[in-house]
């Protein structure tokens, strides 16, 4: 009897997740269909690493600018497609940079002067190489 | 500390329902029933945390272990195998059937 | 999403932050990544010098901590109750700094092979054992292992007796979970270092075992 009742109940919401496919989260994915796990494995690259440094840092206790939880917020709000699309680190400095804008630490316009800084500068040390 | 709300052992049910927002119980257990097997502690909401409310009530935490066959319908494995999760105390409430002995 | 200039140019000078890939455009998420942290140094949230060693800090980070803390559990009864009880203090006693986060070490044991997922995000003993490999973090292995465990950890080699429980711990909130694996069989008399050896991150993260020298 008790064993009938269980299944019934985790039936309940399978069925329900048919006709409401939004009540679960495209991050929550405990239990769905997925091919093989591919074990091959990448090096970190070292902007990846720095991406992680940012946030240990902003997240330590010293300055708690960034909880963990908001972090995972973050990434979560980015939605399916960006989710599927950007990778592991790329979901991370996504929502970094949206969390620290919405709390005021840095603004848009100071964050995309940068960018535009940086790549310049990039382009430019690349040009300085020479022709090939 | 504060007095947990289930002891060690006791029968919990993940509730079943379906918010939007930064949750930690996972989807597939949402109305599944198991047993507490470990109290964790008293920890900041995530549900809070992750929206910049630090300083919140805390919640209890606990370790609950599930059958597999009790959240799998079609759970392929053995009878015996299980699945522990940390879920807060909002999340749990005393298992409406009998888990099975 | 990323820009795409079509240069030619060959490698520059080094950037002062070392950008990893000179002779291609930043992507856009390089670009966020570069500017973030430069913004949060000129702001002063933290220094050229906390953000190196910083870094240094997650270099140095391997499973070679987690392998060593397993060796001693498997010589060392008493380090073994003190792991299971706290896994930080314990691993403090061998001078690694496993941070403050807490670690649940689950232990394996004739009836029970424990494996360890999160399936919400990538919840992982960072500072007991580095990184996490691409595979723990993918939609494959966050989606099967708990629901299918037996066929994952097949995949991984791994073939648990039906009369073994297997049991999948979910990091869902604030524990970071290792597996203590069991200490194979004819490594009497091998050394800790020895015994070290044979641990990998994988069994520590429950989808192997270690391997036996009898083997």
């Amino acid at each position: 009897m008790a064993l009938r009742i269980n299944i019934s109940l985790t039936h309940t919401w399978a069925m329900t997740m048919d006709k409401n496919p939004h009540m679960r989260r495209h991050h929550d994915m405990g239990g769905m269909e997925a091919g093989p796990v591919d074990r091959a494995e990448h090096d970190y690259a070292p902007w990846e690493k720095r991406v992680d440094a940012i946030l240990r840092l902003l997240s330590d206790p010293k300055r708690r600018i960034l909880r963990v939880d908001e972090l995972r917020r973050g990434i979560e709000d980015l939605g399916p497609g960006a989710y599927d699309e950007l990778s592991y680190y790329e979901r991370w400095i996504a929502s970094i940079s949206n969390m620290l804008i919405e709390k005021g630490v840095i603004s848009i316009d100071e964050l995309g002067r940068k960018m535009a800084e940086v790549e310049a500068r990039h382009e430019a040390e690349r040009a300085k190489g020479g022709t090939t | 500390m504060n007095e947990p709300r289930f002891p060690l052992g006791a029968a919990v049910q993940i509730r079943r329902a379906w918010p939007p927002g930064h949750v930690r119980a996972p989807w597939y257990l949402r109305g599944c029933s198991g047993s507490v097997c470990h109290i964790v502690g008293e920890f900041g909401n995530p549900e809070e945390m992750a929206y910049g409310r630090y300083d919140g009530t805390k919640l209890m935490l606990y370790r609950v272990r599930f059958r597999q066959s009790d959240v799998w319908p079609d759970y392929a494995g053995t009878p015996q195998d299980t699945l522990e999760v940390e879920v807060y105390e909002n999340w749990l409430e005393p298992a409406q059937a009998e888990a099975a002995a | 999403m990323s820009d795409s200039h079509e240069h030619s140019h060959p490698h520059g000078q080094p950037h002062p932050f070392q950008p990893d890939i000179e002779d291609t455009p930043l992507t856009h998420h390089q670009l966020l990544e570069l500017a973030v942290g430069e913004l949060l140094m000129e702001k002063g949230i933290f220094t050229g010098d906390e953000f190196r060693r910083t870094l240094e800090d997650i270099d140095s980070r391997n499973p070679a901590d987690g392998a060593k803390v397993v060796a001693r559990a498997w010589v060392d009864p008493d380090f073994k109750a003190r792991l299971l009880t706290d896994t930080i203090s314990a691993a403090a006693e061998l001078g690694v700094d496993a941070g403050t986060i807490p670690i649940m070490t689950v232990e394996n044991t004739p009836d029970v092979h424990n494996v360890i997922v999160c399936t919400l995000c990538s919840c992982y003993p960072r500072l007991l054992l580095g990184l996490p490999p691409d595979w723990y973090k993918s939609r494959a292995y966050r989606s099967r292992v708990v629901r299918e465990p037996r066929k994952v950890l097949a995949e991984f080699g791994s073939k648990i007796p039906d009369s073994v429980e297997v049991r999948v711990h979910d990091s869902t909130a604030e524990l970071r979970y290792m597996v203590l694996p069991m200490r194979p069989e004819g490594t009497d008399g091998l050394s800790e270092a020895d015994l070290a050896k044979l641990v990998s991150r994988d069994c520590m993260v429950g989808v192997t075992l270690p391997d036996s020298p009898l083997k």
